[in-house]
Formats: structure tokens, sequence, C-alpha cells
């Protein structure tokens, strides 16, 4: 049996809302019985995408930000969990050589540049779509329970 | 609602206490405040207590890297301990073990 799962989630693109956003998506996580290690993979990938949309997409100030997850388990009883983070911000020129290791365009050198790194190595697969005054998506996909992850 | 650093001078040494949840949100004052201590102290040495933190990101790796940085400049160094599985994960993947000693008490980070 095919069955999924989704929520949606819309909030202003606050730093104090980073925290909001990962703790949500692993509750909503959970139903797909997750390991703790698991469930910290995806709360450490929701937190880079959704600090890059407040801090990276919006630098003018606040905008929204949208999260969405689906939970599946597919007919082979493969468990699946995609997130989905959204926002209407500024978007990336090159989105290649955002996501090399350590670059950044934060101006502070606060930044490690890791970011993008981290989603790739704690998610499945990361896919990134964005246009230049538009926005950016990020898309990503984690396999529950797999033995040799 | 903000998790506060907090800090501890011993001589030379500054420890500072890292929060529960580690990101961008926590970390902003971070480099306003150690920089401020470390200009009225002469600091030479960097101790991050990772004890009570649950959760890191890589702004948190973003703060450690610019300590590490500005203690190497002048001679210094920066190192850890208390680093739990998420802790240790992340600061793997991010290639900080290579540059700053994992300890796994405060007594041993200190006393060796
Ligand atoms: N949502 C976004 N909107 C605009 N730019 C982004 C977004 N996400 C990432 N970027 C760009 O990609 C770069 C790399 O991101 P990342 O790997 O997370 O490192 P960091 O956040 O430390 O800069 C950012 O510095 C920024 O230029
Ligand atoms: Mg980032």
């Amino acid at each position: 049996m095919n069955r999924k799962e989704k929520m949606k989630i819309t909030m202003d693109g606050l730093s104090q809302n980073e925290e909001f956003a990962r703790v949500v998506t692993a509750v909503f996580a959970s139903r797909l019985n997750p390991t703790v290690e698991e469930l910290e993979d995806v709360k450490l990938a929701v937190s880079e995408a959704v600090t890059n949309a407040i801090i990276h997409g919006y630098p003018d100030g606040a905008g929204e930000v949208e999260v969405c997850a689906e939970a599946e388990i597919t007919e082979a009883g493969e468990r699946i969990l995609t997130v989905t983070v959204h926002d209407t911000g500024i978007g990336i020129p090159d989105v290649e050589q955002a996501m090399e290791p350590a670059f950044t365009t934060a101006p502070k050198g606060e930044r490690s540049g890791l970011g993008f790194l981290f989603m790739k190595a704690f998610m499945d697969h990361v896919a990134v779509d964005s246009k230049v005054g538009e926005g950016t998506t990020v898309t990503m996909t984690k396999q529950i329970g797999r033995q040799d992850k | 609602m903000q998790d506060t650093f907090i800090y501890e001078a011993k001589g030379q040494t500054l420890i500072i206490h890292m929060p529960k949840e580690l990101d961008h949100h926590n970390c902003r004052d971070l480099r306003y405040e150690t920089d401020l201590l470390m200009s009225e102290c002469y600091i030479t040495r960097i101790i991050f207590d990772f004890t009570k933190t649950d959760f890191m990101d890589s702004s948190g790796v973003g703060i450690l890297l610019n300590r590490y940085k500005q203690m190497r400049l002048g001679g210094g160094r920066a190192d850890y301990y208390g680093a739990g599985a998420q802790v240790t994960r992340v600061l793997k993947t991010a290639g900080i073990p290579a540059l700053m000693s994992r300890y796994e008490s405060k007594e041993e980070a200190l006393y060796g």
C-alpha cells in the first residue's frame, strides 16, 4: 500500500523561527519511525535551508518562508521523507558555485559556507531551484531506515 | 527566549559554555561578546564547552572557525570538550578535528 501524508507551514523569515521549523519538521518526520540520528540529520538540513532563506534570501528584512514536508511509505515498504524550503527572496545567481564547500557571500566573515555541504551530507538528495529576483526552493529527500547509512 | 553564552576566564584561557541549541539565532551575540572579552583580557586559548549542546548547525561551525582563526593569528589555540553525538558528527563533517583538539572533560581540556 502506498501512503503519503504531508504538511505545510508558512512563517515569517525571523531567526527565532529556525528552531521552530526544524522541530516541527522533526515531529512530522517521526511518523516514519526514524532513528534518533536520522531525526538529527533532518533537523540539521532543515535548519540550514531555513537559515539560508532568512539571512540570504531576505537580506533587507523579513519575507515569508514556507516549509513543506511529505512522508511516504512506498509499495515496497520504503520510508521516504521529502522536505521543501521555499522563499521568494533575492535568489541565487550561480547555484553550482553557491553549493561549493566554504563558499559564502556573507560579508562579516561569521559564516562557514558549509550549509549546502551539510544538507548534502545528511540527506540523500538535495535539489536547488532558484531564480534571481524571484526566490529559491530547496528540495531534500531522505530514505528512513536504510541500513547502509 | 534566547539561549545565552556563559563565559569563564581562567588566566589566559577563555571557556565558552555553549547553549543547548547552537544555530544562527543563538549565535548572534557571540562574536561581539568574545571580541569584547578578548580585548579586555589577554586570551591565548579558547575552550568551547559543548556539554549542554544538543544541536549545532553550520552557523555554529562558522563561529568556531572564526574564533579559531582569530586565536591562530595571535599564536593561540582553540579546543573543545563535551561534544555529544550530534555535535561530534557535525564537527567531523566540517573538518574541525584537524584544527582543534577534542577533550572529554573540562579538567582534561585545561590540564591535559
Ligand atoms: N535561499 C537563498 N537565497 C539566496 N541566496 C542563498 C540562499 N541559500 C543560499 N544562498 C547563497 O549560497 C551561499 C552558500 O550557502 P551555505 O552553503 O548555506 O553557506 P552560508 O550560509 O554559510 O553562506 C550563501 O552565502 C548565499 O550566497
Ligand atoms: Mg547557510
